[in-house]
């Protein structure tokens, strides 16, 4: 899976780096599907599906995981104030901030057919 | 596909954590397993040399703030030293510094703690 996604980002034009936080965010998208989607049934099938698309001048490389776990809900979830977390020294649910850090566009959605999904987009730099 | 492992070294007090390879959900009970060991071993003193790991998750972030509190409250604490850019960059993105004490090299961090030691004695 890695070298799927890592061999793609490259030769789109992706320094080593971007391809680190875009193999980084794809981990914790599909560690979180695995834990909470599937309550690690390794019967569950999980789905990537890569496209790139050009708009407003920019280039977006698109990773698209797909699920059919229970669903995220996503309009329930705040992003952690990080400051607090060490605070009260929280652990886990660190997951979505990182993907958030690490990638331009990160989206919830779900599709027909019953399939969750996420979308994690990053910006080819020009 | 297990590419990691903690080796365990002691210099004086510290309790060295060395990692090696890929620190991610998969792996990440290890590092809670040799974590255990030390806490269960009384030893609150704990540096992690991070030279040789190549990749972190999440995962592996959120082992630290499982123990930290258990540590600090012993009046010990986890000092992190030898980071690859790339590893430092994750903890960096998360705020992580706020909390830990980074160093480039394990000897400063050994030394920061025989300096505590020192000081109360």
């Amino acid at each position: 899976m890695r070298t799927f996604v890592s061999d793609a980002a490259l030769r789109l034009g992706f320094q080593d780096d971007e391809v680190g936080q875009i193999e980084l965010a794809i981990d914790e998208a599909c560690t979180n599907i695995i834990k909470h989607a599937y309550k690690y049934n390794p019967d569950g099938i999980i789905e990537i599906r890569l496209s790139t698309l050009k708009t407003d001048g920019k280039t977006k490389f698109i990773v698209d995981i797909f699920d059919s776990g229970i669903s995220f809900d996503s309009s329930r979830y705040t992003a952690p104030d990080m400051k607090e977390y060490f605070k009260k020294l929280r652990h886990g649910g660190l997951g979505i901030v990182l993907m958030k850090k690490l990638m331009d566009e990160v989206e919830y959605g779900q599709m027909v057919g019953e399939k969750n999904s996420i979308r994690l987009v990053k910006y080819l730099p020009s | 596909m297990s590419e990691f492992s903690v080796g365990v070294r002691q210099r004086d007090t510290i309790s060295v954590l060395d990692l090696r390879g890929y620190l991610d959900a998969h792996t990440a009970p290890e590092l809670e397993k040799a974590f255990q060991t030390e806490l269960e071993g009384d030893r609150y003193n704990i540096v992690v040399n991070f030279s040789e790991l190549s990749y972190i998750s999440s995962a592996g972030l959120g082992v630290l703030m499982q123990f930290i509190e258990d540590v600090r409250s012993n009046d010990g604490d986890i000092k992190l030293s030898n980071m690859s850019s790339r590893v430092y960059n994750v903890f960096d993105l998360l705020g992580f510094p706020m909390l830990y004490e980074i160093f480039d090299q394990e000897d400063d961090a050994v030394k920061k703690f025989l300096n505590k030691s020192e000081n109360l004695s």
